[in-house]
């Protein structure tokens, strides 16, 4: 049995259902990501794990007692919020230590607690700052530690770093990841990023309108997607309308060019089909043994690490993703340029 | 100077620059409209002042003053108006606090009906009020079409009467209470605030001492004020239910003095702003912290 065990989880207000049959079964010190677009219904199950939700069905499971029903201050379930919902009224110290005081904690444990969480989250000269007075980034640490002051069972993250800066988000997020694997604490992180998700994840939950669209490892999710939903989400995808030419071949054709994908393909000779191709599989030149298409450069977009070329062919598009490189040579918008890729690394998307 | 000719700046630095300039230049009109604004609110409390200082003929002095303050009918309803004024506003807080923490958290569905609720004395007079109220209460109320009795005459009796004051002061505060309740608890997002602390074991109780009344203070506060400065002037519902309360008191004495109801009423005016000040330095630091969000 799983530590924290979702089962047939459904949540509908008002007509409406947010989440449907919802199942997940989460190990011990595992983070796990809801990824997927605002209204997919990603915080809807993560306030229900909380308690600030009643399941419409369903049970939820957690460390072998069923808490479907239990209110939310009896489940020992910590809580990070987007808009880190720190007390006003209180210093950070008092903040941190408020669940220790709620439950009745001696005055020296709050103390020694409060400490150590402090230093946990690199803080510990500014027990007694006001919110206020602090970065949002700061806050969000802060929030982080008073959620865990009370040494939850869980941890539960509604999409944390939504309100700060990319700079911060990105040494935060880290930081989370640290601190969660310190501590072994069993988490789900609700986001609507994705490479955020793919860099803090041990699993990904991937949601669409309230359905559970693929649960895999990052690696998985990105590389092996198993819906059309999944594929376009997750990272950047070139998707080519092309026909069958021979399905046991893996062959392929769209406007008078012929590649190889990866086969067998299921569908007939001569039926429609999408093929799907990562950018950064796609490289400038001939290389043998590979597919080559060509088409012409409509625009180069430099992003630092990696160049990003936009090229039509025929009636299609398609991206690809350089890696840059000081002796690289910038295509230039108009060029007719020929690309290659291995057929491996393009699949046929099921039809939906 | 250098005779260096200087290159153009970029589109956006120029635009940058001709905002300095307006920014330093002064804002003629708005000082203008500021002190005719001003100008419309002091000088009636200066001639008021002014007045009141005329006592004894050709000099200044606090003789008004003086006098007022020695008619024990003063310090009698004077008295009376602040206890009835405190009782109201702690009623109103009981009333509005969880009403306006529920809608929040629950009911948002509600505001609206709630929000014109508490508007209605904008649009009925407090005279239709008072009216209404001694229709209904000068006589016992029964239960619809039954001989249950559910009240006595209220107005009879000095407590009834009392009741029936407090009850309509509170309506009169109604839109100044809510509204300054309910926007201070927007202001620091009491719902999510409620659910940080339930995660954190919190129960009702605990979130409504510690979380809740602690973040909507400076709301309270000035809700409190308001409904103060509201309670101690008011002559409408006072006259007619018959309470010797401060207003009617300063409206007879307006009747047949000159002096002493120009000293009391700017008497009355420091002690509101005497109030007001007391509630910024109560709230000093509290004021920044929903001012931060």
């Amino acid at each position: 049995m799983a530590f924290l065990s979702i089962q047939h989880a459904t949540k509908t207000f008002a007509q409406s259902s947010a989440v449907e049959d919802f199942n997940l079964e989460i190990e011990k010190g595992e983070l796990v990501s809801f990824l997927g677009p605002s209204g997919c219904g990603k915080t809807t199950t993560l306030r229900m794990v909380a308690g600030f939700e009643v399941p419409t069905s369903g049970r939820i499971e957690l460390n072998g007692v069923n808490i479907t029903k239990q209110a939310p201050n009896q489940r020992n379930v910590g809580m990070v919020f987007q808009a880190y919902a720190l007390f006003p009224n209180m210093t950070v110290a008092d903040n941190v230590g408020f669940g220790l005081k709620v439950g009745k904690k001696p005055k020296e444990e709050i103390q020694k607690r409060t400490a150590e969480m402090l230093g946990l989250i690199r803080m510990p000269q500014l027990g007694d700052r006001y919110p206020y007075q602090l970065s949002g980034g700061q806050q969000q640490r802060v929030a982080l530690a008073r959620a865990l002051a009370i040494q939850p069972q869980v941890l539960l993250l509604d999409e944390p770093l939504s309100a700060l800066d990319a700079k911060i988000r990105v040494d935060l997020r880290s930081e989370i990841r640290r601190i969660q694997q310190t501590l072994g604490i069993t988490t789900i992180y609700v986001t609507h990023d994705q490479e955020e998700a793919l860099s803090i994840s041990d699993r990904i939950v991937v949601m669409s309108a309230g359905r559970m669209e693929q649960v895999g490892t990052p690696f998985e999710i990105y590389n092996f997607p198993k819906t059309a939903f999944v594929a376009s989400f997750v990272g950047t995808l070139n998707q080519l309308r092309c026909t069958v030419v021979d399905s046991g071949q893996g062959k392929l054709t769209f406007d008078g060019q012929t590649f190889v994908a990866t086969a067998p393909i299921r569908a007939a000779n001569g039926a429609s089909v999408v093929a799907a191709l990562r950018p950064e599989e796609l490289h400038f030149g001939k290389y043998d043994g590979e597919n080559q298409l060509t088409g012409k450069v409509e625009a180069v977009t430099f992003l630092g690490g990696i160049v990003r070329v936009r090229m039509v062919l025929g009636q299609s598009q398609i991206t690809l993703d350089a890696l840059n490189e000081r002796k690289l040579t910038l295509p230039k918008v108009g060029d007719m340029q020929m690309v290659s890729f291995p057929a491996h690394a393009c699949w046929v998307m099921a039809e939906n | 100077m250098s005779t260096q000719a200087p290159s153009a700046p970029p589109p956006g630095e120029r635009i940058r620059a001709v905002r300095t300039f307006t920014r330093r230049a002064f804002p003629l009109w708005s000082w203008l409209w500021f002190i005719l604004g001003a100008l419309y609110f002091i000088l009636p409390l200066y001639a008021t002042l002014d007045f009141s200082l005329r006592m004894e003929r050709d000099t200044l002095g606090l003789k008004a003053y003086a006098v007022a303050f020695a008619d024990p009918g003063f310090a009698r309803t004077f008295g009376y108006s602040v206890l009835l004024a405190v009782i109201t506003i702690l009623v109103s807080i009981l009333l509005v606090v969880p009403t306006a923490y529920w809608i929040r958290l629950r009911l948002p569905e509600a505001r609206r009906i709630v929000e014109f609720i508490t508007l209605l004395p904008f649009v009925i007079p407090a005279i239709i009020l008072v009216f209404g109220m001694i229709r209904i209460y000068s006589s016992p109320v029964n239960l619809p079409f039954t001989d249950i009795r559910l009240l006595a005459p209220l107005t009879t009796s000095k407590f009834g009467t009392n009741v029936l004051i407090v009850a309509g002061y509170i309506v009169l505060g109604l839109p100044y209470m809510y509204r300054s309740v309910d926007t201070g608890m927007r202001t620091v997002d009491v719902r999510t605030l409620t659910e940080a602390a339930q995660s954190l074991g919190a129960n009702w109780l605990t979130i409504m001492a510690r979380v809740v009344l602690p973040n909507v203070r400076t709301a309270l506060l000035s809700g409190a004020l308001l409904t103060f400065a509201i309670v101690v002037g008011e002559v409408v519902l006072a006259s007619y239910l018959g309470l010797p309360t401060f207003g009617p008191y300063l409206f007879l004495l307006g009747q047949h003095r000159a002096y002493e109801p120009a000293a009391l009423t700017f008497t009355t005016f420091l002690l509101t702003w005497a109030a007001m000040g007391i509630i910024q330095l109560v709230t000093g630091g509290q004021g920044q912290v929903a001012g931060a969000h």
